[in-house]
């Protein structure tokens, strides 16, 4: 058998792939993009970006009612976005196995949230499966599709940041074969959800629910692990590997499926200790569920429910003791935080947004980093979407006097993702707001993925290439512009304009990303400062520049200095020098 | 159970390359027979903030991440963020450090200091500290990109794997037409064995 060393993200692409697959269908998010980056590279399975989550699991209900197998993956906030198809497909079951992945993001490196998804799985009355490790993540995937078909529901499989984007050893496996054909079944008892089919449906969902905790209590994902001791741990998913880090003897009960519980399992393993530990991150959700079976265990009074596990984090809950350290930093660093990059289209909006006062109701993108100093511009970044709703709604209990200072901005790709709906929404409620999107020809924070206003799929095809102008125009936006972000004085000459009016406008700023994959970003000669006309006014510093460093200089003042491997010649600092200190640099 | 388990942190700035380098490490890691887990944070942190890599190896890796002060080597890709993971690194661990330092923003934009002679700071805490040109041997391998293969290089001195089994690891992950110099880079690193605590420099200055 052959092995890899691959991510949780490439493990369950392969196990889809081994599961046969036809359809996946994502928006992306972090930590799940890279399922279908890698999904894509199955020449039989037709992967695509689809504009919001919402859309992608609609996409994938549509593969199974024609009787192929199908996944559709998300980030865990993702899942709130697409919950309303999720809990009526619930009722429905599916035709080809359906596979939903979903991957929480604990410690919130990179979301607004660090809610628990298992939770979804008991709401919405499916079941879900976690993968401790990359080989689970492959095996899991791969038989979920069964479940799905066997109980005829959708599945849930949660990963989250540690094993989407940590790498461990991978069997690899030959795809399953003889899958039926795809074809048209009519079923309108099971496929349309009227209320008088939905009431003949609940049953089954209850049903399926008690089938499938009697089924898991004999399977191999739910496994006790024999040990010493007298006291037993239960736990899944991640928090196994932190369980038998700190506790390598202890006899433990490793569930693979956490929704539906195994309780007769549970029972049984419990029976056997006067002390059990719960060991989850996040929620209490197995605890709350085993105490509900009066089982008395050890759970969220000792362990951390904010915030992801550390084997450190986990010892010191158990002991009491942080871990001792043999060396220490006695300085306070200086920090490091993420920073737009050099030429990056935003830096220039925000730093004028900063300069008219605006108040800016955000979203969430690259973006976002507007609101970290020096340009600290952004006032507010709720979820994918709000950003023109919120200014809708502000602008709605605003004195006249404050009201021209609200500014809704978002990126091309939340636009499309939701933006449009609250557009829609400020234009037919007559509001008069302000709106940016902020146009960088690609989902940059992800990793710049294509989208509907990019021209390219996920599989690398020429498409048609959504008008963001004419999309605005259509809703009924009278004043519709496009501008170069790089362009400063003619940002703050719009947005003043714009601002000023009281009727709804969009001003478009489009300059591709530097990231973008084509090479679209434009790229000029690197600028230098010339020390001679550098005066030490720090006004540069203003618009945070990664490539803007300040040096010591002997009169104690300093100057700024550009570095050039990282300046790609934006011209951004340029506009904002009084003294024309900063040029194209001569070369040494 | 006895545990063997050896651990490896990379620390680094987004856009070095410590991705690459902790890929080609565990590609390595599993070619010599151990079990192997390596974890890392993709996404915002990418944006020029500080980055780390887990690599821990043995018989039975569990947590895929490093205990609290448990590494055995720190591997640094900056000075200032090998210096910010060092209450990582276990009693009689070693440090492997580029001697490079990239200012992150609040250093850049004025307002606060780089901390003074991290590389002399280093050396006084642990002994066994090796402090890489890296820069200067990537462009004498013909591309500065090269610099996480030169770290590389002198990170293998450390560990008991055969030259040959990186080199072929080598081949499997970086793409042709950037082998040769990165070849070139590696044999340069694996020939930094002595402590040698030149002056860092900044790139660009
Ligand atoms: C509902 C939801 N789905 C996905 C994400 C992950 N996410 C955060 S920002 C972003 C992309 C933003 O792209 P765009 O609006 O084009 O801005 P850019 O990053 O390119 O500046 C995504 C997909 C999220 N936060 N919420």
């Amino acid at each position: 058998m052959e092995k890899a060393i691959l991510s949780g993200n490439e493990a369950i692409a392969r196990g889809a792939f081994e599961a046969g697959i036809r359809v996946a269908s994502a928006y992306p998010g972090t930590p799940s993009t890279e399922i279908l980056e890698n999904v894509v590279n199955y020449p039989t399975i037709d992967a695509s970006w689809a504009p919001n989550e919402k859309v992608a699991l609609e996409v994938c209900i549509g593969a199974s009612f024609g009787g192929a197998r199908a996944l559709a993956t998300m980030k865990h906030v993702g899942l709130n976005v697409a919950a309303d198809p999720l809990f009526t497909l619930s009722y429905i079951g599916v035709r080809g196995g359906l596979v939903l992945v979903v991957a929480d993001d604990p410690e919130m490196h990179s979301s607004q949230d660090e809610q628990d998804s298992r939770n979804y799985a008991k709401f919405a009355k499916v079941p879900m499966l976690e993968p401790a490790d990359s080989e689970e993540a492959r095996l899991f995937t791969r038989l979920a599709f069964d479940i799905s078909e066997r109980f005829d529901t959708p599945v849930l499989l949660r990963s989250n940041t540690r094993i989407s984007h940590g790498k461990s050893i991978v069997n690899l496996h030959d795809p399953v074969e003889g899958l039926p054909e795809p074809c048209i079944v009519r079923d309108p008892a099971k496929l349309v959800m009227l209320p008088a089919n939905a009431r003949r449906r609940h049953p089954l969902v209850e049903k399926r629910i008690v089938d499938l905790e009697a089924w898991a209590c004999e399977q191999s994902f739910n496994r006790i692990e024999e040990g010493e001791g007298d006291v037993g741990i239960i736990t899944a998913g991640i928090s196994y590997q932190y369980a038998r880090e700190i506790f390598p003897k202890a006899p433990l009960l490793k569930l693979g499926m956490v929704y539906p519980l195994p309780k007769d399992l549970i029972r049984e393993f419990a029976a056997r200790f006067k002390t059990l530990y719960v060991i989850e991150e996040l929620d209490p959700f197995l605890e709350e569920a085993i105490r509900a079976m009066g089982i008395s265990v050890i759970g969220k009074e000792i362990f951390p429910i904010c915030g992801e596990f550390t084997p450190g984090r986990v010892e010191a809950a158990v002991t009491g003791k942080e871990p001792a350290a043999a060396y220490s930093c006695s300085e306070d660093l200086p920090g490091r935080p993420p920073n737009m990059c050099p030429g990056c289209s935003h830096r220039g909006v925000f730093y004028t947004l900063k300069q008219l006062g605006a108040f800016v109701t955000g979203d969430i993108g690259c973006y976002t980093l507007g609101a970290l100093p020096p340009i600290s511009a952004m006032d507010s970044c709720v979820c994918m979407g709000a950003g023109i709703s919120n200014a809708t709604g502000l602008a709605k209990v605003l004195p006249a006097s404050e009201r021209p200072k609200v500014v809704g901005v978002m990126g091309d790709s939340t636009f499309l993702h939701t933006g449009v709906n609250s557009l829609m929404d400020l234009v037919y409620n007559q509001s008069t707001a302000t709106i940016l999107i902020l146009d960088n020809r690609a989902t940059g924070m992800t990793g710049r993925q294509d989208n509907p206003s990019t021209g390219y799929t996920l599989m690398g095809d020429p498409t048609h290439v959504v008008d963001i102008e004419a999309l605005c125009r259509s809703v009924g936006v009278k004043h519709v512009q496009v501008i170069d972000p790089y362009d400063i004085d003619l940002v703050r000459e719009v947005l003043q304009t714009e601002m000023a009016r009281p009727e709804p406008s969009v001003i478009i700023a489009r300059r591709t990303c530097m990231l973008e994959r084509r090479g679209g970003a434009e790229r000029r000669p690197p600028l230098a400062v010339d020390p001679e006309k550098c005066v030490s006014c720090r006004a540069c510093l203003k618009v945070g520049c990664p490539a803007i460093e300040w040096e010591r200089t002997a009169d104690g003042k300093g100057k700024a200095v550009i570095n050039a491997l990282l300046c790609v010649g934006c011209g951004l600092c340029q506009q904002t020098c009084k003294f024309d200190a900063m040029g194209e640099s001569r070369g040494k | 159970m006895e545990n063997n388990v050896k651990n490896i942190l990379l620390a680094g700035v987004g856009g070095q390359g410590t991705l690459l380098a902790s890929e080609v490490l565990s590609e390595v890691l599993m070619m010599a027979g151990h079990d192997v887990k390596k974890s890392e944070i993709h996404g915002m942190s990418q944006r020029g903030g500080s980055v780390t890599s887990h690599v821990r190896y043995g018989s039975r890796v569990y947590s895929p991440l490093i205990p609290e002060g448990k590494a055995d080597i720190l591997f640094g890709f900056e000075l200032l963020e090998t210096y910010r993971y060092l209450p990582m690194l276990r009693k009689g661990g070693a440090v492997v450090v580029n001697n490079l330092k990239i200012a992150p923003a609040p250093v850049a934009s004025g307002l606060v200091e780089y901390p003074d002679d991290i590389p002399g700071k280093l050396a006084a805490a642990v002994a066994d500290t090796t402090l890489v040109d890296g820069m200067e041997l990537a462009l004498e391998a013909g591309n500065y990109r090269t610099v996480n293969t030169v770290l590389l290089g002198a990170l293998s001195n450390r560990m008991e794997i055969e030259e040959q089994m990186w080199i072929e690891a080598l081949k499997k992950l970086v793409p042709e037409r950037f082998l040769e110099e990165n070849l070139k880079a590696f044999a340069l690193g694996r020939g930094v064995k002595a402590q040698d605590l030149t002056k860092a420099t900044a790139i660009g200055s």
